[in-house]
């Protein structure tokens, strides 16, 4: 019964973060090209990843 | 001053496009000096094209940045402001991709999807959290346990309620003041009823509460709200994307000589304008000097170029093809044809008007049932027992089990998938609307020059012409833009180079050349022969000696023959109305076996054959190209637009099809009949669930447990029902005709 009170707030924050994920994403222009990201992985070579700075709108 | 009637002859038949100073007026400008453009480039379809058309842009000098985006058709690039703007038309050109200057820097974006895509987020988060905690309440849980649950489920419908809600709400609120009722009043009434009782309930540990279900019904109608706004903003974007015929702004050479590249809203009657070959004509204008051909298939529907000299007059939008002008404008920008021609659009509006989408009608009906119903029950148990809690809340369950989740899918979804079959086709849709009207129609009316043809002359009288001839010919005609040139040229690639000196493009007359010490001359019959005054035509001479004469005619699109027969297979009446010559419509109608059609049409001619067909009873598709055609494509119940057409009739048409190919207009009529079936089954599905779910809800037998159940289940097959769609769309998006043939009733 007193588990109820941590486990609830846990599945409802866990549920909050993918909510932050997913505006996150949507502010950062993921859903933008879905066709085009799916045909990169085929054609861009691969980088190490630098601190590049964001190169979307 | 040399005379502007010879032009330099050096130049190659370079493609025409937007010159730099377009491409600099139609970027923005960003921080840290950085310029972007935005490009449609309808051809890209796959990775392979991203990736070489990004490595080609990137190259340039001063590019910063090139990215393409599959999903529409867009390469964005970036370049330093402080190097002039790249080739970029050119290079693109040059891989074989054809692209337009994209339009969108005047226009904020819209952040309506973006608030709805967050509105729905929110929701689904809180239907399913609502919904797993109201699964441990139906499980069987103790009085105390269940209490904390509602609490929790009370503090998490809320805010939900308050934020995704405000779409209904505010909807709702802007009807009512305005004294209507539309969909989103019961909607709201609804959900924030059943949120107030199950709140009361609550505090009075009530053992069954409808949070789920008011969380949920709002998810459920942001769904189907979210799919009907993504189908018009596609649209709207897509068509917006292409080409933008009108030019941006014109050379203006001033009083004291100095030159200035003017935006064309910005140019006033008496300014003079150098107008180099090739450009398009800003604002309605005359002739100071030079001789030229003038292009005004896309302005009047004439195929053939009309020679101009001083003191022509000019109207905006027409062609420049062969000659350098100099011209002094003499109207303003709103003032020239193509204004007059949005005038005439504005007086043919009203036909389309007057259609109201299904939905509406839909909704019109629904909702004072939906009260009318929910008020009788509340009445009807108020009488029978006078329990004033359970007439509530048996209302309530009324008015959500009645709420038109499934009705609010069934016709945005079929849309949806209808609208991404016609976008994989190389068709686009302005508005869903458009596909419910096309269904009404009975009647298709054709413009010719454009639309049935491509608007590109070719030589059809190249068996009789000896080869020799046929090269030299070529080889001068390399050297001119004028549309005979281009077709001739066309025939000569691959032949060896023929050594041609001095040559010069008479503007308005030909192209004369010398070859071993003779002078050539390709053009007009009278200016190329001395003394035989009876051949008319476009010719080939030596010496003013006619050697031979080419033949030319406009060029059916490809298809087009299918394609007409496909449409009068499908139970259509056909008709072409052109302003073109009646010679030249009668002989497109007899190739394509059309019996109906009427040449030398003037634009409010057309607007009015269209209604006199619609006084008729007729419901008209136009499907039409030109400026002329403006007016009788709003005119009509529907239209269409190739893509090559001017802007003006492209943003009056409801579908804009890309490819050349004709077959896309029985495609499209095809598509939008399967997609009407499909929204009629969805109807009779939601209207069936109503019909077994209202009196279980009347007779106060709904648990939030049924309501949810059911609710989730009707929009799910609804859904489901409409994808059925894109599953039949595989054979039909095969260009052949039979394929979309196949899918006619």
């Amino acid at each position: 019964m007193s588990s109820l009170y941590f486990l609830i707030p846990i599945s409802i924050l866990s549920g909050a973060a993918g909510l932050a994920i997913f505006f996150w994403s949507l502010r950062n222009g993921q859903y933008e090209d879905m066709d085009g990201a799916a045909e990169r992985i085929l054609y861009e070579d691969d980088e190490p990843l630098p601190g590049r700075s964001d190169h979307r709108e | 001053m040399p005379s502007p009637a010879i032009a330099e002859a050096a130049v190659a038949p370079a493609p025409m496009g937007p010159a730099a100073n377009e491409l600099l007026l139609a970027s923005r400008v960003l921080p840290h000096g950085i310029r972007q453009a935005d490009l449609s480039v309808p051809g890209i379809h796959c990775g392979n094209c991203v990736r070489s058309i990004e490595k080609a842009l990137i190259r340039l000098d001063g590019v910063e940045s090139a990215r393409v985006n599959l999903s529409t058709k867009r390469a964005g690039v970036r370049w330093r402001a402080d190097k002039s703007p790249p080739p970029l038309i050119e290079t693109l050109a040059n891989l074989g991709f054809e692209s337009h200057l994209h339009d969108d820097g005047d226009e904020p974006r819209d952040g309506t999807l973006t608030g709805l895509i967050r509105a729905l987020a929110v929701s689904g988060f809180a239907a399913m959290n609502i919904m797993m905690l109201a699964g441990s309440v139906w499980a069987g849980a103790d009085p105390a346990t269940r209490d904390i649950l509602h609490w929790i489920c009370a503090g998490l419908a809320l805010p939900t309620l308050l934020y995704s809600g405000r779409i209904f709400y505010l909807s709702a609120w802007k009807a009512l003041r305005y004294g209507r009722t539309n969909m989103d009043v019961p909607i709201s009434i609804g959900i924030t009823l059943a949120f107030l009782l199950s709140l009361y309930d609550t505090t009075q540990s009530g053992e069954q509460v409808y949070f789920d279900a008011s969380v949920s019904l709002v998810f459920f109608l942001l769904i189907g709200r979210t799919l009907d706004h993504l189908m018009r903003e596609r649209a709207r974007t897509a068509v917006k994307g292409l080409a933008r015929m009108a030019p941006r702004g014109a050379l203006v050479l001033h009083a004291d000589g100095v030159r200035d590249y003017l935006p064309v809203r910005e140019i006033e009657p008496g300014m003079t304008i150098l107008l180099a070959a090739g450009e398009r004509v800003p604002v309605d204008a005359i002739v100071l000097s030079g001789t030229s051909d003038l292009d005004r298939s896309l302005v009047s529907g004439e195929s053939v170029p009309v020679a101009v000299g001083p003191k022509a007059r000019l109207e905006a939008g027409t062609v420049n093809l062969t000659g350098p002008l100099t011209i002094r404008a003499e109207a303003f920008e709103q003032d020239s044809t193509l204004a007059a021609m949005i005038r005439l659009m504005e007086v043919a509006e009203g036909g389309r008007s007057q259609y109201r989408r299904l939905a509406d009608r839909a909704a019109a009906l629904y909702s004072p049932v939906v009260h009318l119903t929910a008020l009788v029950t509340f009445v009807g148990w108020m009488a029978l027992d006078g329990d004033l809690h359970q007439a509530t809340t048996i209302a309530i369950s009324v008015l959500i089990i009645t709420c038109p989740c499934a009705l609010g899918l069934a016709v945005p979804m079929v849309q949806m998938v209808a609208a991404r079959r016609l976008f994989a086709a190389g068709i686009m849709v302005r508005d869903g609307s458009a596909l419910e009207r096309l269904v009404e129609i009975d009647t298709v009316a054709f413009d010719k020059t454009g639309t049935l043809t491509l608007g590109k002359p070719e030589l059809t009288n190249r068996a009789g012409i000896a080869p020799d001839q046929l090269a030299l010919a070529a080889a001068m005609a390399g050297h001119s833009r004028h549309p005979y040139s281009v077709a001739i040229a066309r025939l000569a690639q691959g032949d060896e180079a023929i050594e041609i000196s001095d040559i010069k493009e008479v503007a308005g007359f030909g192209i004369e050349a010398r070859r071993a010490g003779k002078l050539y001359r390709l053009g007009r019959a009278d200016w190329a022969l001395t003394g035989d005054k009876d051949v008319s035509g476009t010719v080939l001479s030596s010496d003013g000696a006619l050697l031979t004469k080419f033949v030319f005619s406009d060029r059916l699109r490809p298809d087009a023959t299918g394609a007409t027969a496909t449409l009068e297979h499908q139970g259509l009446a056909l008709e072409i109305i052109s302003g073109d010559q009646s010679g030249m419509v009668a002989a497109v109608a007899g190739q394509l076996g059309v019996t109906s059609y009427e040449g030398g049409m003037l634009p409010t001619e057309k607007s009015a054959r269209i209604e006199a067909l619609a006084a008729a009873g007729h419901k008209t598709l136009m499907v039409g190209d030109g400026l002329n055609d403006a007016p009788a494509l709003v005119a009509a119940h529907v239209s269409m637009a190739p893509g090559s057409a001017i802007d003006i009739g492209r943003n009056a048409a409801d579908f804009v099809f890309l490819h050349q190919d004709l077959s896309a207009v029985p495609q499209a009529i095809a598509v939008a009949r399967q997609a009407q079936g499909l929204v009629r089954q969805n109807f009779a599905l939601a209207i069936l669930y109503n019909a077994v779910a209202l009196p279980i809800a009347i007779s106060g037998h709904v648990s939030p447990f049924v309501a949810a159940v059911a609710m989730s289940g009707s929009s799910i097959v609804v859904v489901l029902n409409a994808l059925r769609l894109s599953r039949g769309g595989r054979s039909a998006e095969s260009p052949t005709i039979g394929a979309t043939a196949e899918a006619t009733p």
